[in-house]
Parts: structure tokens; C-alpha cells; sequence
């Protein structure tokens, strides 16, 4: 496949590194962005703690400043304190995002020892959590312990809720338990479809009458509690009419370094065909970034098809999301097909139409993310 | 506000970029590129000196006068967004 691009521009630091630590998790949500192959990686594959301080050092001296340890679950890993007392060290703002599940008072003590600025807990599992929460138990009661962790270190409280069909109707329970655990910030992010998620996606995507319905709840919400918490919500793109500008530009702002030590420009590059992407253990996060034929291949426009490249709104989505382009349209060239100018758009719209349908869209069952489900689709 | 001690909120931190040849400020998953003015008057909200005497550290350090309603109007803005509070 085609020869180094040169883009026209040197592109800015990689300010965002997103470090996936592992895909080990102890939760099997069916939203998942982590690959449907994830179980390919094992925990032999993973990059050690070497490796991984290496990574950031060479990042920070890249410009990059916001650190997020993501994963999986990235609690799983021992070293994870060894890593964030190391990032902060290096001036880095360091962000933990978990579910929550093994963050005991004394590792939250050790990580606030290690100087971790930020931990954002998401509510993740779909049903059992769904119906744990609904009915104040189990998880509720797991959140509500590690919200006062968080709370009596001094952390700020940033909650995310992944949203989908089946618990957007409860979106008023979500917000009221997040001014029960006293968060300051709420992310009520509606599921995007990759990944497992796409996997799911007729069962997931909410109709537009439940979105409605969620968006004018919130912002009643929004009015009674005022400034005392931040809600965002996030529309599933499916319903726009215009691509996102997907991780603010290809090679922009965010490099991702998943468990085994692929770099990508967004966590789920990998499946992209006819692309290599470079690996920490063989080249620098430097040459990484400003060299390799992956990060490259889709800065600038000279890869656009003609529809994005004569579009007036080009410079503001940069054509969307390379992987939707990708898995809806076959083509990871083409335009994003969440754009009504896209040839390929009928599949949104499809996909769309199904989701306005009353009830169980799909009789399907879901596909819950775990390592044996993944090596039974991808072996 | 004259009496008011403005200092940066503990939301946020403030540091040197060399990349970015600039003051940044660093939040939860963000990040707020500063310009060299909004730079200088958010390191002097340490909560040691109220408006006035803020201003007149700037007007003394830039060889400047008439500050002031643009230094209270930026704090302003900046007590919105909640970098700093008094």
C-alpha cells in the first residue's frame, strides 16, 4: 500500500497519550472499545514496567501532558502506582480511568502518594449493573465506597455512564446517583458503535424519541442543580448528519499505546487493512509520530475522496472517523457514512430506522466482551 | 472585588509547556492554552495579593499603566470558568 505521505504541515505534539495497560478486565460490558481480537494480547504480551516508563519519558519529551491509564482495567496491573508516581514526576497531569472494581483505600493511597491527579469512574456492566443499580445493591454499593474513596483523597469526582437503549430510559436514576456519590462532573456518553459495541449495535442504538426524552430530562436536571454538577451529554453520532471530527484529526492531538505496545492515533486504528502501525519496543514515540507511514497516511487531505475534499465543512469534521469509514463503507478512505453526502450512507440510515422500531430491535442475544467470545470470533 | 484575593482553584494546575512554548493550564482530560497576558495575571493569583496590588505588580513589571479593567475584566471570565475563585 501506497508510499510515505508527506502532510503539508508538521503536525503539533502528541499532546493526549493514552496508555492501555492491559486488556485484562474484570467487567464484560457489551459496549467495549477495546478489539474484538483483544484476546490475542495476553498478559505475556503485555509491555512491562520498563517498557512502559521508557514510553513515557519518551512521550513527555514529546510534548505530551495529559496521561490517561486506560485499559481494560487498569487496576489490574501491580505497577500501575510505579507508572503514575512516574508520569507525575515528569510534570504529566495523570488521569485514572476505571470501573471502580479493585480500587481499595489503600491503593487509592498509594496512587494519591504517587501523585495521580484524577480518577474518572465509569458504571460500565450493562444488565447485571443496570439491575445492581436500579435496585441499590451490589454496585451501588461498590460505587458508593469507592466514590468516598475518591472523595476522601481529595480527587475530583468525574463519573461516566456509557448510554444505550437499554438504560437511557433511566437516565434520571444515573444523574441522581451521581449527586448521591457527590460528583463533581457527569458523562452521560452514548455508546459509539465500534468494536463490540458494533457488534451489539441493533440492541444498542436508542431510538430518537428515547434520546429526546433523555436530552429534556437533563437539561431539567441541568436547571434544578445548577453549577453544583457539570453533565455532559453525548449524541450518538448515528443521528447526526455530519461526521465528528474523530480524535480532533488523525495524528493530531492523541497517541494511544495499547497493552502489547502498538502505537495507534485512536484505540481502535488497529483494524484498519493495509496499514502498519509502528511498536514502542522498536521505534521512538518521536519517530512514531512524526515519521511512521501510519500516523501519517491520514494527516492533511491529500488521502480525502472528492466528496470531502470539495466539501466546504472538511476543515471542521476532516471527513470523520477513518475506522466508520472503514466498517460501514469498506473503505477507510472514504467518507465518514454517519455524512449524508457519503454514498455509504444508507447504512446509518438503516441502522437508524431499525433503532426507531418499539421494543427488542434484535432477538439476538448480546455479545458480552470476554476473552472466550473473542477468541471465537477471532481466533 | 478590591478587597478580594484571587488564587487559582486546586481543579486546576498551571505549568510551563517547552513543547508548547507556553503556560497551560491542566484539568481533568484538558487542557487550556494560555496567551502570555492571561500567563502572567493567573501566576499572580496565589492568594497573597488582592486586585489592586496585582495590578500594580504587572503595570511595574511591564513598564505599563491602566491595567486594571482589563486585569478585573479577564479575572472575571476566569472566575466563570472556575480557574480561580476569591
Amino acid at each position: 500500500m501506497g508510499g510515505l505521505v508527506i502532510p503539508t504541515a508538521r503536525p503539533g505534539p502528541p499532546l493526549w497519550l493514552l496508555a492501555e495497560l492491559t486488556y485484562r478486565c474484570p467487567l464484560h460490558c457489551a459496549f467495549c472499545y477495546n478489539p474484538v481480537d483483544f484476546a490475542r494480547t495476553s498478559a505475556d504480551d503485555e509491555l512491562d514496567t520498563e517498557a512502559w516508563l521508557r514510553v513515557l519519558n519518551e512521550a513527555r519529551a514529546q510534548g505530551s501532558v495529559q496521561c490517561g491509564f486506560s485499559g481494560g482495567e487498569p487496576l489490574v496491573r501491580d505497577d500501575l502506582e510505579v507508572l503514575v508516581a512516574e508520569a507525575h514526576r515528569l510534570g504529566y497531569y495523570t488521569n485514572l480511568l476505571t470501573s471502580g472494581v479493585g480500587l481499595t483505600e489503600d491503593r487509592a493511597e498509594a496512587l494519591k502518594r504517587a501523585g495521580l491527579d484524577h480518577i474518572q469512574l465509569s458504571f460500565q456492566d450493562t444488565t447485571r449493573e443496570l439491575n445492581d443499580f436500579l435496585s441499590h445493591t451490589r454496585t451501588f454499593d461498590l460505587k458508593q465506597k469507592v466514590a468516598h474513596t475518591i472523595k476522601a483523597n481529595g480527587w475530583p469526582m468525574v463519573m461516566n455512564c456509557v448510554i444505550h437503549r437499554l438504560n437511557i430510559d433511566h437516565v434520571d436514576k444515573i444523574i441522581e446517583m451521581a449527586v448521591a456519590l457527590d460528583a463533581e462532573y457527569l458523562e452521560l456518553a452514548n455508546s459509539q458503535y465500534y468494536s463490540w459495541a458494533l457488534l451489539n449495535r441493533d440492541q444498542l442504538l436508542p431510538s430518537r424519541e428515547q434520546i429526546e426524552r433523555a436530552e429534556r430530562i437533563t437539561n431539567e436536571y441541568r436547571e434544578t442543580l445548577g453549577d453544583s454538577v457539570r453533565i455532559f451529554f453525548v449524541v450518538p453520532d448515528y443521528y447526526e448528519t455530519r461526521p465528528k471530527k474523530c480524535m480532533n484529526g488523525w495524528g493530531n492531538v492523541f497517541l494511544t499505546v495499547t497493552p502489547d505496545g502498538t502505537a495507534l492515533p485512536c484505540h481502535t486504528a488497529r483494524m484498519l487493512p493495509g496499514l502498519t502501525f509502528p511498536n514502542v519496543r522498536e521505534m521512538s514515540v518521536g519517530e512514531i509520530w512524526y515519521e511512521s507511514d501510519g500516523f501519517n497516511r491520514y494527516r492533511g487531505d491529500g488521502w480525502m475522496s472528492d466528496t470531502c475534499k470539495r466539501c466546504p465543512d472538511k476543515e471542521k469534521d476532516l471527513g470523520g472517523c477513518r475506522c466508520q469509514a472503514f466498517m460501514l463503507a469498506g473503505d477507510a478512505a472514504a467518507p465518514d457514512p454517519v455524512c449524508d453526502k457519503s454514498p455509504a450512507h444508507r447504512v446509518v440510515r438503516d441502522a437508524v430506522a431499525r433503532a426507531q422500531l418499539p421494543g427488542k430491535v434484535s432477538s439476538a442475544p448480546l455479545i458480552f466482551r470476554d476473552p472466550k467470545t473473542s477468541r471465537q470470533i477471532a481466533p | 472585588m478590591t478587597s478580594h484575593t484571587p488564587r487559582l482553584t486546586p481543579r486546576f494546575r498551571m505549568q510551563w509547556e517547552e513543547a508548547q512554548q507556553a503556560w497551560v493550564l491542566l484539568y481533568p482530560e484538558g487542557m487550556v492554552k494560555l496567551n502570555t497576558s492571561a500567563a502572567e495575571i493567573l501566576k499572580r493569583c496565589d492568594g497573597s495579593r488582592d486586585v489592586p496590588a496585582l495590578v500594580a505588580d504587572l503595570e511595574n513589571a511591564f513598564g505599563a499603566s491602566g491595567l486594571e479593567s482589563d486585569v478585573r475584566a479577564f479575572l472575571e471570565v476566569a472566575r466563570q470558568q472556575q480557574w480561580v475563585a476569591w
